[in-house]
């Protein structure tokens, strides 16, 4: 706890002189989950002479501290789970945290659940002034920005129709618009880059790169999209099991994230093991056919990946392991060693592998392997197949390159470059 | 100290916005799709005094004879339907704006307060009819017209306890709403609507005294002793020698409004998580 603190405070030194515009000091939430049914006088009643207490306790979030200053941009990152969504309303005022406190200074505007609660029996116009106002602003003021969140959500046409008559996009559009023309002076918003259709993601893209660039306007943003936190966030928190792990860079975070990913599906990867004999690519014959790292799987292209094929064969032909890796951000297949390696002794064994990555911008990247008896090397396509990796028994890393500014290339710029070989007058 | 009144000022003009806008949607949404619209507000508790009328005092002869009863039946419908569409629909407010106070923080009991001001809108157009008939019929208005707002008032914060405490259990239990059904029955043929409170003082007055003691009935005869006739509709003032029980009813209501925001206020902050 001590640590979070002192980093935060290290991170804000050099920005003093701005204001502190919200304060989450020692947060910490716990749910009760009923265990049975009881929303009802009986059981309540049933519960109360056997004494059962009918919940129990779920610790959400356990002790969260941190401070955002005007004009930030901030992220809060985690797995699905983690609470970040109650962080969010309990930064909102929508659920009271058990410890702690939340201190705001300013107008705060909640954009939560995609949606403000808009009224289905309502026309457009009315539920903007309806939820203007549960936000907080007059008649007055709804009106004067009325034509605003109107040109934003494009629906200028649909105003007086009810919303019931809205398609769900046209609705979700309505309320992000209500929620970011309305002058907050801290926005709030969870899960919402996914919003419309690709015109109106644009239309958000530019709005948040223009809020950004606002000193007086301040962002909290729970998201997903490891792409926008490093777009938009100046800040960043990672949030685990209710703690926070990461706070401060927000390419640590991100890349913290995405790591965590990886180590959430092996995990999965290791139970399923104990329990299924054979899953999607393993036989009797070959019970046992895996990726599995060695080295760290989040590294830069300056690292050498390690990692172990493991397999148990139980028949008699020699066979090769041709393996390929596979991009899984951009898609294709970058490198693919075909029939490389030769292994002719059955029976349960580890090969060891490494891999530079000295060629590698940033990308998430999957190695498959398979298990092929070929006849004639020279004929790659007549082979028999005793085995391959699925999803689960292959093998992820990750390749995160500090300062790197251009994410789309497969090929980092040491590798790679295009040179200017010289510029002519043409009239 | 001068910030301290600048906040609070900004809280109430908060929650005084929101108030409106709710009440405006509330009403707006009531009559929605329907052909007369605002009309029903008038339409209804005739057609139900109309039913009354014809079933207990044609048929049931339940009057006391003096030719301002139906117009006391009618105002009496009135205030009920008041009580009864204020506390049953404050009931399940909260429930109902759930979706609401998962997704945006305001004051909670405006959400109360604003489906009671509703059904008081409505009252206020029945009271208008009434006074309408008054006007030709035997009505005897009288200076203590001017008690009636006070009456109202007592009403509407009767209803708004009430209507507070239930929707505070009805988030956390929901057969609330079969038991106020039953209880509101049961509340509506112990309070002298629909039979003149002189039938059951003749039989049984200590009864009649008592029953005037239940809140709702000793305002609901306030109000029709006030507006419409002072000499036929006897009052908890009128029938007890000593004033200090007449005090009694007034003190429930106080101690219900209280006992409805203390008890409102101390879960509130949990129904975002409960709903």
């Amino acid at each position: 706890m001590q640590d979070v603190e002192r980093k935060s405070t290290t991170q804000v030194d050099q920005f003093d002189d701005r204001i502190v515009v919200l304060s989450i000091d020692h947060v910490a939430k716990s749910f009760r989950l009923p265990t049975e049914q009881a929303t009802g006088l009986k059981q309540a009643f049933i519960n109360w002479t056997k004494g059962i207490k009918g919940y129990r306790e779920q610790v959400v979030l356990k002790d969260i501290s941190f401070q955002v200053h005007q004009g930030d941009f901030f992220g809060i990152v985690g797995r699905n789970g983690s609470g970040k969504s109650t962080l969010l309303k309990i930064i909102s005022g929508i659920y009271v945290p058990e410890h702690g406190s939340v201190d705001i200074h300013g107008k705060l505007v909640p954009f939560i659940e995609l949606g403000v609660g808009f009224n289905p029996e309502l026309t457009g116009r009315e539920n903007v002034f309806l939820n203007g106002a549960l936000l907080g602003f007059s008649h007055d003021q709804v009106a004067a920005m009325y034509d605003e969140i109107v040109d934003f959500a494009e629906l200028g046409e649909f105003m007086d129709q009810k919303l019931k008559n809205y398609s769900s996009g046209m609705q979700v559009r309505l309320a992000f618009s209500v929620a970011i023309k309305a002058q907050g002076d801290i926005l709030v918003l969870d899960e919402v880059l996914a919003v419309g259709d690709e015109a109106f993601q644009r239309k958000c893209d530019n709005f948040f790169t223009e809020i950004k660039k606002d000193p007086t306007k301040t962002v909290i943003l729970v998201t997903h999209s490891m792409d926008s936190v490093k777009k938009y966030c100046n800040r960043a928190i990672l949030i685990r099991d209710g703690e926070i792990v990461v706070d401060g860079d927000k390419n640590d975070v991100a890349s913290q994230y995405t790591l965590e990913n990886l180590q959430a599906g092996q995990k999965k990867t290791e139970k399923k093991a104990e329990k299924q004999a054979h899953e999607p690519g393993l036989s009797d014959q070959v019970p046992i056919f895996r990726v599995l790292p060695v080295s760290p799987q989040l590294l830069t292209c300056d690292d050498t990946f390690e990692f172990d094929v493991e397999y148990d064969y139980r028949g008699g032909s020699d066979f090769y392991i041709p393996m390929s890796v596979m991009d899984t951000g951009r898609g294709g297949v970058p490198f693919d060693c075909g029939a490389h390696f030769h292994v002719n002794s059955p029976g349960h064994h580890l090969v060891h592998f490494s891999m530079p990555l000295k060629l590698f911008n940033d990308g998430n990247f999957r190695i498959i392997a398979s298990m092929r008896i070929i006849p004639d090397v020279t004929n790659l396509s007549n082979y028999e197949q005793l085995a391959f990796t699925s999803d689960e028994n292959a093998c992820d890393f990750v390749v995160r390159n500090h300062g790197t500014t251009n994410f789309a290339g497969l090929i980092n710029d040491r590798s790679m470059e295009i040179v200017r070989t010289g510029m002519e007058d043409i009239d | 100290m001068k910030a301290f009144f600048k906040r609070l000022q900004q809280r109430y003009r908060y929650s005084f916005v929101v108030f409106k806008e709710l009440v405006k949607t509330d009403f707006q949404l009531r009559y929605q799709g329907s052909f007369l619209g605002v009309l029903w507000s008038v339409l209804k508790p005739l057609m139900l005094f109309c039913v009354m009328y014809v079933v207990f005092v044609r048929f049931l002869h339940f009057t006391d004879g003096t030719p301002t009863f139906p117009i006391v039946l009618l105002c009496g419908t009135c205030l009920w339907s008041f009580f009864s569409e204020a506390t049953s629909m404050g009931l399940q407010s909260i429930v109902n704006r759930g979706d609401l106070l998962r997704k945006v923080h305001f004051p909670t009991y405006i959400i109360v307060a604003s489906v009671t001001m509703g059904s008081m809108i409505s009252l206020a157009i029945n009271l208008g009819v009434v006074i309408v008939f008054g006007l030709f019929t035997t009505a005897h208005f009288t200076w203590r017209v001017l008690l009636v707002p006070l009456n109202v008032f007592q009403l509407y914060i009767l209803a708004l306890g009430i209507a507070m405490i239930l929707s505070t259990m009805f988030v956390y239990y929901r057969d609330i709403a079969h038991i106020w059904e039953v209880v509101l029955q049961a509340m509506f043929y112990a309070v002298p609507i629909i039979y003149p409170l002189s039938m059951v003082q003749k039989n049984y007055p200590i009864i009649a005294k008592f029953m005037l003691l239940d809140p709702a009935a000793q305002v609901i005869m306030d109000v029709r002793h006030n507006l419409i006739s002072p000499e036929n509709v006897p009052t908890v003032w009128t029938l007890y020698g000593n004033k200090l029980f007449a005090f009694i009813p007034l003190l429930l209501t106080v101690l219900i409004f209280m006992f409805g925001l203390y008890v409102f206020r101390s879960h509130s902050r949990q129904f975002a998580e409960v709903l």
